[in-house]
């Protein structure tokens, strides 16, 4: 196990080092930079700027540079937040994108799985089939249509629920959110499930348990749900990663100040640092998480080795 | 090559305690996807929306672009069945045409992730050790690359072509999946019959495509049902970087977003599109679910 | 009554000898009778997230927003737009090239310091200064001021700037040539004065809520980036007992639907735009909240004269006037919009050029010239013109491109491809020269001609480097040198006429700023044509 995590962690160092490397130059091979606007700005005042965020240096010394500024924990100045640092903006985004994501990613789980089981062990039964259908419109619609329905329904017209901001991340600002972001992961969770488990079901050593007379349920969660959790546990992983970092619609909806936004933000402003700085993070999270999924996996089939 | 087909098949059956002889393993497929109703039906369906997508705009009486002033946010009516759009355009022939590039799409994303994904996750699965981890962080590099900067490049340096929504679309689709059947596989990997495939000298690329794949295509079809909208969506948000169908021309995805900003005044505008998508969806679900039922090497 | 007011304004504030000595209070004047609210808390919509609160750094509307609350420059405007005093309590000048601003002895910073001289000195020279790189630096420029141009360029230090401290109360700025309307200038957001000692021992962290140190009605209370931005009342302002508010609080939220629905759900008190699909709901559902505002902006398209097939005035003419103005301004917007036949808005002050004899025929007419001048450029059904229209991702833009595109086609068999980009792809495109027809928009700076006329000079935006007229670089040069107020108008008209003339541009329309402002919010400066809404002017009415 240790020696599995350290391998990991020895694994990540080139793997960040590729993803920086080719994330930098393929952002500043997009046309556009940080400071072009509208009104084209005069040679000498786009000159001072320039140097004054070190855009006058060739790429790859600026390359050299950020790399350096990155491996002692700088990820350098915004470009459009002149206020803040990249270190600054990210501490203080992650931590909402975190606790939206968790709540969104745990709901979506255990909701997902139990109705996907339900679904499987009454397969092609009436609730089956409205289970399903119920997943597939929640795959369907995207978020940018249940958000806005969601407020429409909730805050407009019921007034239950405030139509969006965070504030102190208090219960009420995150019933809406975390609804709109986990219907689509309900959804595939779902989905999945109920694949893998009508699977499991039909396998012999099932039909071998049942075969010995043990009662259903115990059969169900003794014996199937484990090994039906293999692809779910397999798509943790993504899922994880893309509610924590893809809830661009959810956050720009609700006017959550988090990492999804963020990012989509600097991307339009070619924002360098900030861009990269999300990027960083975003890869050292899907690292971790695959780390973990590959772990999970293991404990859900002892056979697996790497 | 028949030969070794047969030896297959025989540790297949082999493996499974069934012992069906002759029939080959995709017209046993074909024979029992036939007998399943809801996947025929669905098929069936799916036909007629792939024909009424390329016919119908071409008989209707509106064109996709005619902009009518005097007919803006239009409910539904006889002149316009589904009502009209906020320029007045006719939102029947619009949701049909947008029909054309969105089936396209979500198809050929499914397709992407299906190939590549399913090889992909399948070898990196199953040849393990150093090249399962080197073939994971590639992956983990390609996920997290701000993908929307290699939209951006590619078109700068190629202009709008419709292939590079493909090109685009192809390049995260199959992530995900890849995923998914590395998991599946790294199981499959330890079971008996693929040991037993392995002592009988099947070769690697003969183990993978052969008995490693047929037994991951039940995730595999659930899966990729559920890729197809999220393609469709990928579309929309491609044409807002510039990339994909350019207005007057539309999609599903472009058409649920413009309904989505009017859906407390014109819910026509949303529901149209997003009901010939929860149909198509619908249809592709069940004929998911009846490949799946139908490749089952266990099922039988 | 609008326009009235507006060029009233300009006379006070660019009259020749000098203006405005009144104490005018410049805080909320509650009208008699009204209850005030017990909480006196504002909630705005702000558009984008604000790029910076220093005043030399920012150059977006968003930013202007929130450092009007922050911070006071020498001059300040009226809810009518009328330039009133600021920080300078009154001014003088004899020839329009050196002013003097006499400031109020009672201004003071948040950490008590007096407001004085030194400290505009000090900003004036920091907005020029390479090292602070401010992306508005050329603002001085405009104005003139001795050595602006040098300093920004390197070439002299920021020292040698035509500002200077008279004493600690009085504030001198030299000018190369008369600008009449500088004053008026003076009430931009990079004018705004800094504290020197807090910007010197902060350096880019001075903004921050534990450092700020400002001299408007409110200071900078808490910021969480994308969310909000919190501002109290600041008690050590010079006129703090007039200020009706203790908190204003601005929304980041660009997606204008989630604007209106926060609105809606009563956690906004006025928004920063409404969508334009909801536009005729809202006004049936919620008549009391619906505001319309002129605005001094314009929207138009750009021609790329250096290629063809715009290379051809012919053309250019032919596919703007077939664009039905009145179809956009009122079937397509219709929050009362003009249709546009100039770049300069006419609701810029002193600004009433006659319209242009394409402007006075009907659309049939328009049509019918279109398509003689189309035919005569060689363009007929066997050899259709064809060509690229570039836009902006919007759904605004997108769709009044369809709306023209279509209007095109069907009038003149012109078949024209849309081609959107997002923002800075396009911003590239289009300093590339890498376009044959664009979209483009601006809105004032400050309300006189020159803030609209100057984009089409010749190394100014897009639209001038696409341009690029000797005639029409002329003119701006005259402009400036004129030495009359009435000879500078002909000036800019001369320039209009040229533009219809050549048409570089295709004039589409005039906006205007259409917002969701709770009926119990009170002083919102509905007549302020520059949007300069000063929250030290409003108070919420009890329900």
């Amino acid at each position: 196990m240790l020696k599995f995590i350290l391998k990991r962690i020895l694994e990540a160092i080139p793997t960040m080092l590729v993803l920086i490397t080719v994330s930098f130059f393929l952002m500043r091979f997009a046309p556009g930079s940080p400071f072009s606007s509208e009104k084209t700005l005069p040679p000498q005042v786009m000159a001072n700027i320039n140097a004054k965020y070190g855009l006058d240096k060739p790429v790859l010394e600026q390359y050299v540079t950020y790399l350096t500024n990155v491996i002692q924990g700088d990820l350098g100045p915004s470009f459009k937040y002149k206020d803040f640092t990249v270190n600054e903006l990210v501490a203080s985004a992650l931590p909402v994108s975190a606790k939206i994501g968790a709540f969104a990613f745990v709901f979506a789980l255990v909701f997902g799985v139990f109705v996907g089981t339900i679904a499987a062990l009454n397969q092609n039964t009436w609730l089956d089939y409205s289970i399903m259908s119920t997943a597939m419109i929640g795959v369907v619609l995207p978020s940018f249509v249940l958000a806005p329905a969601l407020i429409y329904l909730f805050s407009i017209d019921l007034g239950w629920f405030p139509a969006g901001g965070w504030l102190d991340g208090s219960l009420k600002y995150m019933v809406l959110p975390v609804l709109g972001m986990s219907m689509l992961y309900v959804a595939t969770f779902a989905r999945i499930t109920r694949g893998s488990m009508i699977e499991t079901m039909n396998s012999n050593f099932i039909r071998t348990a049942r075969s010995k007379g043990l009662s259903f349920p115990y059969i169900v969660m003794k014996h199937a749900l484990k090994p039906a959790m293999l692809p779910v546990v397999s798509y943790m992983g993504p899922a994880f990663v893309g509610i924590i970092t893809g809830s661009v619609v959810i956050e720009t909806i609700f006017g959550l100040p988090g990492i999804g936004k963020l990012f989509v933000n600097a991307a339009f402003n070619r924002d360098y640092s900030l861009v990269m700085g999300v990027t960083i993070l975003i890869g050292f999270l899907f690292i971790l998480f695959n780390a973990v999924v590959d772990i999970l996996l293991a404990y859900v089939d002892p056979k697996i080795r790497y | 090559m028949l030969s070794k087909t047969a030896k297959v098949e025989a540790l297949n059956n082999f493996s499974t305690n069934l012992e069906i002889e002759g029939r080959s393993l995709w017209q046993d497929a074909r024979i029992r996807f036939m007998r399943n109703k809801a996947a025929m039906v669905s098929l069936f369906i799916l036909f007629l929306i792939t024909l009424s997508v390329i016919f119908v705009p071409m008989f209707s009486q509106y064109a996709f672009d005619d902009t009518d002033w005097y007919a803006m946010h239009a409910p539904p009516s006889v002149d316009h069945w589904f009502g009209t759009d906020s320029l007045g355009r006719d939102l029947f022939v619009r949701t049909f045409i947008g029909g054309r590039i969105s089936m396209m799409v979500g198809v050929m994303g499914a397709f992407v992730a299906v190939l590549i994904g399913t090889l992909y996750g399948a070898a990196s699965g199953f040849i393990g050790g150093k090249t399962d981890r080197v073939m994971m962080r590639i992956l983990e590099i390609l996920y997290a690359i701000p993908f929307m900067f290699l939209v951006i490049v590619l078109v700068t340096f190629f202009g709008r072509d419709i292939i590079l929504i493909f090109v685009a679309i192809g390049a995260i689709a199959w992530l995900d999946m890849a995923r998914i059947v590395r998991g599946q596989t790294l199981s499959l990997r330890g079971k008996e019959f693929i040991e037993a495939a392995h002592v009988c000298g099947v070769s690697k690329w003969g183990i993978i495509t052969r008995h490693i794949v047929p037994n991951v295509l039940g995730i595999v079809a659930v899966y990729s049902t559920l890729l197809i909208p999220s393609m469709i969506l990928t579309e929309s948000f491609l044409s807002f970087l510039g990339l994909g169908v350019q207005e007057p021309m539309t999609s599903w995805g472009a058409l649920l977003q413009e309904g989505a900003q009017t859906m407390e005044l014109a819910i026509w505008q949303l529901g149209f599109p997003a009901l010939f998508m929860v149909v198509t969806l619908f249809c592709f679900n069940y004929v998911g679910d009846g490949l799946r039922d139908a490749l089952d090497p266990k099922d039988r | 009554m609008l326009k009235n007011k507006i060029t009233q304004s300009l006379l006070l504030s660019a009259g020749l000898a000098f203006a405005a000595t009144s104490l005018t209070a410049t805080a909320a004047e509650v009208p008699a009778g009204v209850k005030l609210a017990k909480i006196q808390e504002l909630v705005r919509g702000n558009g984008t997230e604000v790029a910076s609160l220093d005043p030399q750094k920012t150059q977006g509307v968003p930013e202007s927003h929130v450092i009007r609350d922050l911070l006071e420059g020498l001059v300040n405007q009226d809810a009518n737009g009328v330039t009133i005093p600021g920080v300078a309590e009154r001014w003088e000048t004899t020839d329009n090239k050196v002013f003097t601003f006499y400031l109020r002895k009672d201004a003071k910073w948040s950490n008590g310091d007096a407001v004085t001289a030194d400290d505009f000195v000090y900003s004036f020279q920091r907005a020029v200064d390479p090292a602070t790189a401010s992306p508005y630096a050329w603002y001085l420029d405009m104005t003139t001021m001795v050595n602006a141009s040098d300093i920004i360029g390197g070439k002299k230090d920021k020292s040698t700037l035509g500002v200077r401290a008279i004493d600690a109360n009085t504030f001198e700025v030299t000018l190369d040539s008369p600008v009449p309307y500088f004053v008026k200038m003076m009430g931009h957001t990079t004018v705004k004065p800094v504290h020197k000692a807090t910007v010197e021992k902060f350096g880019d962290k001075w903004t921050k809520p534990e450092n700020f140190v400002g001299n408007g009605a409110f200071v900078v209370k808490n910021w969480v980036v994308n969310e909000r931005l919190e501002l109290v009342r600041n008690e050590q302002y010079w006129d703090n007992a007039k200020t009706v508010l203790n908190k204003v609080t601005f929304l980041p939220i660009e997606n204008q639907v989630a604007d209106m629905n926060r609105f809606l759900s009563g956690e906004i008190d006025f928004t920063y735009e409404i969508p334009n699909e909801h536009f005729r709901r809202l006004q049936k559902e919620y008549p009391e909240s619906v505001s319309i505002k002129g605005d001094l902006c314009t929207y138009y398209y750009n021609f790329n004269t250096h290629k063809p097939p715009f290379d051809d005035v012919r053309v250019r003419k032919a596919i703007s006037y077939s664009i039905d103005r009145n179809i956009i301004a009122n079937a397509i917007l219709g929050q009362g919009q003009k249709p546009a036949y100039f770049l300069t808005p006419e609701i810029v002050a002193g600004f009433n050029p006659e319209t242009p004899a394409y402007g006075k025929l009907t659309q049939k007419e328009r049509n019918e010239k279109a398509k003689e001048l189309l035919a005569e450029a060689g363009y007929n059904k066997s050899n259709p013109l064809e060509f690229n229209l570039l836009y902006n991702t919007s759904e605004n833009h997108k769709k009044i491109a369809v709306a023209i595109a279509s209007m095109w086609k069907k009038n003149l068999g012109v078949s024209v491809t849309l081609e959107n980009q997002e923002w800075k792809t396009y911003i590239e495109s289009k300093n590339q020269g890498d376009f044959e027809a664009s979209r483009a928009g601006w809105c004032g700076d400050y309300n006189e001609a020159s803030t609209f006329t100057s984009l089409m000079e010749g190394n100014n935006t897009t639209g001038g480097i696409h341009y690029k007229s000797a005639e029409y670089d002329k003119l701006t040069k005259d402009a400036v040198k004129a030495t009359s107020e009435e000879k500078r108008t002909e000036l800019y008209y001369a320039q209009e006429a040229l533009l219809t003339k050549d048409m570089p541009i295709a004039p589409i329309y005039q906006y205007v700023k259409a917002r969701l402002v709770s009926p119990y919010l009170g002083g919102y400066a509905i007549n302020n044509a520059e949007d300069k809404l000063y929250s030290k002017d409003m108070y919420i009415i009890a329900e």
